[in-house]
């Protein structure tokens, strides 16, 4: 369980600035792994398929979730617990990840990532001979 | 924060430069602090989190009220929706996934079980005419003022 409630703010990468005028947030992840595969699991409400966009560069596999801040027209803001912007995270990835067939999914603002793991890297069961 | 983050830069470049901030990032901090008060100072509200799930967000104005919330991975079936006079209460579940005994967790970040929120309104609402919409995990309820509620323009007649 996440140690607060409140939404994390990402920290600004050395030497990259952003282009757009919204704070960017880390979104919160579960990754567990599965015998064939390693699933991870992200919160980016107000994400959808199209405002995601995910980038293997060598071994970095980086989410970008981006969303669109719509203020209510003619609403004042009396109270505001959580701010709105987009999401980002990477995540090092190791050799055994078939990076061919990852595949991802968004349904209610929760991103689902399944990275296959490469045969090689799949647990071989090593049988035990009698002698 | 910021600002004996500023004096920090200024003070490594005083000594030198050659310190954990290049130029290039003192403008980039720079940059970064002028556009967060410039936030702040558009929405004229700080964000105050109240470290309740889920966190709120209000707006409003004289005849109706929108709650938002985000609630990744909620189900509108999931979610109980009710107003009682000033009352809004918001009730659901988020389920977990279910690990099985041979797989490993290697980060749990994301929360899940029930959970219940009640926030009170800033005036009486149409119980009846309360909508709500769930999208892409961001919830939104519009709770429209109750007639009697709505501030009447008093017309001031002259002779």
């Amino acid at each position: 369980m996440a140690d607060t409630l409140e939404k994390k703010e990402a920290e600004v990468t050395e030497g990259v600035e952003h282009t757009r005028a919204v704070k960017v947030y880390t979104p919160a992840v579960d990754i567990v792994e599965k015998a064939k595969e390693i699933l991870v699991t992200a919160d980016m409400p107000g994400v959808d398929d199209k405002s995601i966009d995910i980038t293997l560069e060598k071994n970095v596999l980086t989410i970008y979730g981006k969303v669109d801040v719509d203020v209510p027209e003619k609403y004042r803001a009396s109270y505001v617990e959580y701010g709105i912007g987009d999401y980002r995270r990477s995540f090092t990835l190791s050799n055994e990840i078939d990076r061919e067939h990852i595949e991802a999914t968004v349904k209610n603002g929760v991103l689902r990532l399944v990275l296959p793991k490469a045969e090689a890297a799949k647990t071989k069961k090593i049988e035990v001979r009698a002698a | 924060m910021l600002l004996s983050d500023l004096t920090g830069i200024t003070r490594n470049v005083l000594a030198g430069g050659r310190h954990r901030y290049g130029y290039g990032a003192i403008q980039n901090r720079l940059q970064q602090m002028q556009d967060e008060m410039q936030r702040l100072f558009s929405s004229g509200v700080a964000e105050r989190p109240a470290g309740e799930y889920p966190a709120i967000n209000l707006w409003t104005n004289e005849e109706e009220v929108i709650v938002t919330a985000e609630l990744p991975g909620v189900n509108a079936e999931d979610l109980d929706i009710t107003v009682v006079g000033r009352t809004l209460t918001l009730k659901g579940t988020r389920k977990a996934e279910e690990v099985k005994e041979d797989e490993c967790c290697h980060r749990t970040e994301r929360r899940y079980g029930n959970f219940v929120r009640a926030i009170e309104l800033p005036y009486e609402v149409e119980g009846e005419k309360v909508s709500a919409k769930l999208d892409k995990g961001v919830l939104s309820v519009t709770l429209p003022r109750a007639e009697a509620d709505i501030p009447k323009k008093i017309k001031i007649s002259s002779n």
